[in-house]
């Protein structure tokens, strides 16, 4: 095929990438508002905005296992931000993680998620972005171990765990299933947390969506595994979950309360309905899981912490109140191969997010004062195995850690 | 008078504004906090209560702590029944409450003038419930050295103190400085808050309280309970800090 | 010099119970809304949770939830001959502060008053005569029918799902319920909450006698409710640390289990909390509100500059900021001129306890803070008073709230106070033996008020508020009745052994009674006798709104929370549907 008609058809490939993107559209868009929804969507304040009066002038610190890295000024102004940035300037740091000037950026800022955002959504993302009130902010140099403070490492990242491309339609499935497809490894860039990391930072691709330990949480598993995935979750209450922060099995808290209330919550039902048809169809890892080796005295006191500490909310049943308590009995979230999160939730409390759909801020408790490491590993090992629950034991050791982490997190949130 | 005219159409034309209308008042040095959009929280935001730490007496005197393990023992004595005030630790209860902000009256309204006033006024002395054990405990002991021979009420007879407390409650005897009626009244009742509040205040030793009459303690959940009329439901007693055998 | 905050459409003294239902109403009206409370933030999660929230000592006893008198109390005598001393620690009544105000420790007792109750005046009088209203009772008629208000306590039911059977359904009598109750257009909410041993016998005792037993409306939760609003609120688990205590587990109506999860998410909304109102502002002319003067922790100054003042603090904090800012004329004894302090009432209550042997056994620790069975032969004007020489009434009820050990350990009659046999009566009837309440009306009299006290100061330097008060012959005699009329059904539960205990002598403010204290700021028809109008607005200052239970003209037999939270509902409808058209008296 001559140099001309390749153009021609990858123009005509393009251009239809970009309507099939735009047909989920349920009316058309001015493309500031287009950008604004694809913002939401990317949660790009969640990083980009440090004092809520301020919003996306960066220079939130970011901790990753590598150091501290602090986020940029995305406002218009144009000594600190992007306001001197070109458009196509702002497609490569989108699309291939290089800043002005060839500068290249590490991956905290997930481009090979936002790499699949079609040109056209990068532009209405730059045009809202050029919206924003300016303001000039540096934010505080990085603080990386090394070598990683030197950005020209990040070629040898890129060689190895980083392909470039905008998303490619599969033609084997529905409109609603590629829609989803592009916003779950695009803009909403769920594998960030979703999936487990190598030593380097990258995501694990053998394990996508299997979980991964980010910032001292575990964000659970998105295939459809039972117990531990969302097997068990139909596309309604993926939907209801993303949208309101809760379903009758659980509700958002944690680092996920944000993404419900900063992103999820202002999807259309369309385009939650396409996420939730994606993530249904992500096949299972097929692993079954033998019944765990649980030691019978730590069971059962595992069993009298939760009767006199738990049951009040979550019932002796473990059935909880659905969409206030969620049950423990049957879930996901509990009985997850990494028990950061429950243990976590234990010791500091969680608070479910509010929406105006459900604004009924339902909180657990904090246990760190009440219950030592020693009882926290028994009743948290009797919850993931009671009930026809299954999962494995944890330690005091285990419980320490988090304990420890919790104390870092709060402490350095505080000193904000 | 001049009708004022809240139109609501210029109330509501103004409410793009509205975010900002709050924040532009200084707002910023006030002591006062201000809660707009959403309620707050924090991860481990815990307000625990505050138990008693160990170790020795911090109120009491030597003196004052025999006299007090004395005199508990006669308000909730030893016996086949079980374990009483001393044994279930009532005076290292007392001891931490009058250290504290109990013992300083720190939430009741001690500003003059002061009066004697009727019994339905309630409380009227100068007194904190720490000066009022202190002065209490002096004027009893400084009564017995002066009746028994020297003796102080740890060295009376069981019979001699349960004879003593009664007069002293009724106010047949008159102690100096101080109604001897105020200060049973206050006793009697710290006593039994010290035989039956929870475990981490010092008193109620294993639970023994509790356990005498079968009050489970610090359980929050009795749902599965509530239809079973006339049973004994023998719950064992929990404390807000567990129980011993929840270390596995 | 009090740095001006910018005006607002609504400024609101407290944030309990009242102020979130009139906060929730005017910003839905589109009006801009600011609350000032003098106590602190208080949420669920946080201040009262499961893992400390049952702990005798702490929130009774070193009344953790409760407004402290160290800042400021209330001062009080009985009579007038004597001098009002200060309440220097709580006792009879347990007024709260911060966010929720007292609901957060309420029972959850949830009532709507007689129809007679609204029209106590004439109602007796036509019935009885006028002699039956004794030289010196000064009950009044409120100026609202329970016509008027059935739709408001329906509104409030359904916000505070309580618990419940109807006994009247449009006129018609329904097995189960209180047969003797206003006419209802609809069900309540929420079944009526499963019912423990002691409270079944006593039901059970008081049907052979002829009497028709019903179980007590309630806001415990009996199941997992979402109210109007999309509020969650979760199931009651019976945990017996709920009056006096906070919730942990989103069972027990209140403002944060109902109305804040909404109101606080509103851009129109904001609450400031330490902060402690002083005084409403007055123009020139005192006929018109200009907004308020509150202090911070710090005891900087501020003024709130806004168009509609609403008070709604606790009952007598009502009467006081009228007080201590100029509004309406001070109530004077004396003369009985002036209604600002005026026809103050509380309650009158007395007790049965019914001793029963070790083959009976009552797990009184299963319990919450309206679980319980009702007789109500004997409220209001609900049977006949011929001959009786007193008017008014009260419910008989068998409560199964508590075993807390430190507040609930009875011992037979003549127990010794302390020793080894008090031990031994304490261990032999803990899990035997059940009390029974009467919970009784009290009449306004010319000689029960508020007025501002002379000698004693609060924390900022303003007059305390003194109260004087007692019981007097037409309360203790109808007290004496219903306790009789208790001891008659604890007589029929066969038991071991009953001991009455009459309410005796004279008012006092150390034993635990009830908090429902009412009056100071009373509702009526006429400007000369009451405070506030029927729409609660104040006569004299007509952008002025008093809203609590300081609006009763005297206190039926009920508990007053239902009531006060109709009243508010029927007061903020009235703001919206008449007073922001038209600016200015409403009657």
């Amino acid at each position: 095929m001559d140099i001309r008609a390749a153009i021609a058809v990858a123009f005509g490939l393009a251009l239809c990438g970009t309507l099939s993107s735009r047909a989920s559209a349920d009316e058309s868009y001015s493309q500031v508002e287009r950008g604004k929804y694809l913002v939401d969507a990317g949660d790009c304040a969640a990083c980009h905005t440090s004092d809520d009066s301020k919003p996306f002038a960066g220079g939130r610190p970011i901790e990753t296992p590598f150091g501290v890295l602090y986020t940029s000024n995305i406002t218009p102004n144009r000594r600190s931000g992007i306001g001197a940035w070109t458009d196509d300037e702002f497609y490569k740091a989108m699309h291939e993680g290089i800043g002005r000037g060839g500068k290249k950026l590490y991956p905290a800022f997930p481009y090979p998620y936002f790499t699949h955002l079609s040109h056209e959504d990068v532009g209405a993302i730059r045009a809202y972005l050029t919206t924003i009130a300016p303001v000039d902010n540096s934010p505080p140099p990085n603080r990386l171990e090394w070598p990683l403070n030197y950005r020209f490492m990040m070629t040898g990242w890129n060689t190895l765990f980083f392909k470039d491309g905008e998303y490619k339609k599969n033609p084997d499935k529905t409109p609603e299933w590629n829609r989803g497809a592009y916003l779950v490894e695009g803009a909403e860039h769920c594998g960030a947390c979703h999936t487990a990391k190598n030593m380097f930072g990258a995501d694990k691709t053998d394990h996508r969506f299997e979980g991964g330990n980010l910032q001292h949480w575990f964000a659970p598993k998105l295939v459809n595994d039972r117990p531990d995935g969302i097997g068990t979750w139909s596309a309604d209450e993926i939907v209801q979950y993303l949208k309101t922060g809760r379903n009758a099995k659980s509700g958002a808290t944690g680092p996920m309360a944000e993404v419900v209330k900063n992103s999820t919550s202002k999807l259309k039902d369309g385009d939650l309905h396409a996420i939730a048809a994606y993530l249904k169809d992500l096949p299972g890892t097929g692993e079954q899981r033998s019944a765990s080796k649980t030691d019978d005295k730590v069971v059962a006191a595992g069993k009298d912490i939760y009767d006199a500490s738990c049951s009040a909310c979550h019932k002796s049943s473990g059935e909880g109140v659905p969409f206030m308590f969620s049950p423990l009995k049957a879930s996901a979230a509990v009985q997850s191969g990494d028990p950061t999160t429950v243990i976590r939730m234990v010791l500091g409390g969680a608070r479910t997010q509010v929406t105006k759909d459900e604004p009924t801020p339902s909180t657990m408790p904090a246990y760190a004062w009440k219950l030592s490491d020693d009882e926290i590993a028994a009743v948290v090992t009797y919850i993931r195995n009671a009930w026809g629950n299954s999962a494995s034991s944890v330690s005091a050791s285990d419980v320490k850690d988090v304990r420890e982490d919790i104390r870092k997190d709060v402490t350095a949130s505080s000193a904000q | 008078m001049a009708k004022h005219d809240i139109s609501r159409r210029s109330v509501l034309s103004s409410t793009a504004l509205f975010g900002t209308w709050f924040a532009l008042e200084p707002i910023a040095k006030a002591e006062a906090h201000v809660y707009s959009r959403e309620q707050p929280w924090t991860e481990e935001h815990e307000d625990p209560p505050h138990g008693a730490s160990p170790g020795p007496y911090q109120f009491f005197t030597a003196d004052e702590a025999a006299f007090v393990d004395a005199a508990v023992a006669r308000m909730i004595p030893n016996d086949d029944l079980g374990p009483g005030a001393k044994e279930a630790g009532v005076t290292t209860f007392l001891d931490r409450q009058l250290v504290g902000p109990y013992g300083r009256a720190q939430t009741w309204y001690m500003q003059g003038p002061w009066e004697k006033g009727e019994k339905t006024q309630g409380y009227q002395y100068r007194l904190t419930p720490a000066q009022l054990y202190r002065t209490a405990i002096k004027a009893i002991d400084d009564h017995c050295r002066e009746t028994f021979g020297g003796k102080a009420f740890r060295d009376l007879s069981i019979d001699q103190q349960d004879d003593l407390l009664q007069k002293i409650d009724k106010e047949d005897m008159k102690l100096q400085n101080i109604s001897g009626m105020s200060f049973m009244t206050f006793f009697m009742r710290n006593v039994v808050e010290g035989f039956f509040s929870d475990p981490i205040y010092g008193g109620n030793r294993d639970m023994v309280g509790w356990k005498m009459i079968g009050f489970p303690g610090a359980h929050y959940d009795y749902r599965d309970y509530v239809s079973k009329h006339n049973q004994d439901l023998k719950i064992k007693p929990v404390g807000l800090k567990g129980r011993p055998d929840w270390k596995p | 010099m009090a740095s001006r905050m910018q005006p607002v459409d609504v400024v609101i003294v407290g944030f309990g119970l009242t102020s979130a239902i009139l906060a929730h109403e005017l910003t839905e009206a589109g009006l801009r809304v600011v609350a000032l409370e003098r106590g602190g933030w208080r949420d669920t999660s946080t201040e009262f949770n499961i893992s400390y929230a049952q702990d005798e000592l702490r929130y009774y006893w070193r009344r953790e939830l409760f407004q402290e008198p160290a800042r400021e109390t209330i001062t009080f005598r009985n009579k007038m001959s004597e001098t009002a001393l200060p309440m220097r620690h709580l006792g009879s009544f347990l007024p709260a502060t911060g966010v929720g105000g007292a609901t957060i420790h309420w029972n959850g007792q949830t009532w709507r008053f007689l129809p007679t109750d609204f029209v106590a005046h004439s109602h007796n009088t036509q019935r009885y005569g006028a002699k039956v209203i004794p030289d010196g009772m000064t009950i009044q008629d409120w100026g609202v029918t329970y016509d008027d208000l059935e739709p408001h306590y329906d509104k409030f039911e359904y916000l505070y799902g309580i618990s419940g059977k109807a006994g009247n359904l449009k006129g018609q009598i329904q097995e189960g319920g209180n047969p003797f109750e206003g006419p209802r257009q609809r069900e309540y909410p929420n079944p009526p909450m499963e019912m423990t041993y002691g409270p079944t016998l006593f039901g059970k005792a008081a049907k052979e006698i002829g009497y028709r037993p019903f179980t007590a409306p309630s806001a415990n939760m009996p199941r997992a409710y979402t109210n109007p609003l999309g509020v969650r609120m979760g199931p009651c688990t019976y945990c017996g640390f709920c009056e006096k205590y906070a919730c942990a587990n989103y069972s027990k109506s209140s403002p944060q289990t109902t109305i804040n999860p909404v109101l606080m998410q509103k851009e129109n909304f904001e609450l400031r909390t330490d902060s402690e109102v002083l005084k409403v502002n007055l123009d020139s002319s005192g006929k018109r509100a200009t907004g308020v003067t509150y202090v911070d922790t710090s005891g900087e100054e501020y003024e709130q500059p806004a168009e509609i003042v609403a008070i709604c603090a606790f009952a007598y904090h009502n009467a006081r900021l009228m007080l201590l800012s100029g509004i309406g004329k001070p109530y004077d004894p004396q003369s009985g001129q002036g209604a600002v302090g005026k026809n103050y009432a509380y309650q009158i209550v007395s007790s049965v306890n019914v001793f029963f042997d070790k083959d009976q056994i009552f797990n009184p620790f299963v319990g919450a803070g309206a679980l319980g069975v009702i007789v109500d032969e004997f409220n209001g004007d609900n049977f006949d008073h011929s001959g009786l020489g007193f008017i008014g009434g009260g419910y008989l009820a068998c409560w199964n709230t508590n075993g807390r050990p430190i507040e609930t350990h009875p011992v037979p009659k003549d127990t010794p106070k302390w020793g080894a046999k008090w031990k031994r009566a304490v261990a032999d009837s803990y899990q035997h033996t059940i009390s029974l309440a009467t919970h009784g009306a009290v009449m306004s009299h010319r000689d029960n008020y508020l007025d501002l006290d002379p000698t004693y100061r609060d924390v900022h330097g303003r007059p305390l508020m003194r109260l004087t008060f007692d019981f007097k012959d037409n309360e203790h005699k109808m007290s004496d009745y219903l306790t009789d009329r208790a001891t008659d059904i604890a007589k029929a539960m066969k038991p071991r052994e009953v001991h009455e205990k009459k309410r005796e002598g004279s008012y006092s403010i150390v034993p635990y009674q009830t908090t429902h204290n009412t009056g100071g700021a009373i509702m009526g028809s006429d400007p000369k006798t009451s405070a506030v109008n029927r729409y609660l607005q104040s006569w004299d200052v007509s952008n002025v709104f008093v809203v609590g239970s300081s609006a009763f003209p005297q206190n039926p037999g009920y508990n007053p929370t239902g009531t006060v939270g109709a009243l508010a509902y029927w007061s903020v409808d009235a703001i919206v549907k008449k007073y922001l058209k038209n600016p200015g008296p409403l009657v």
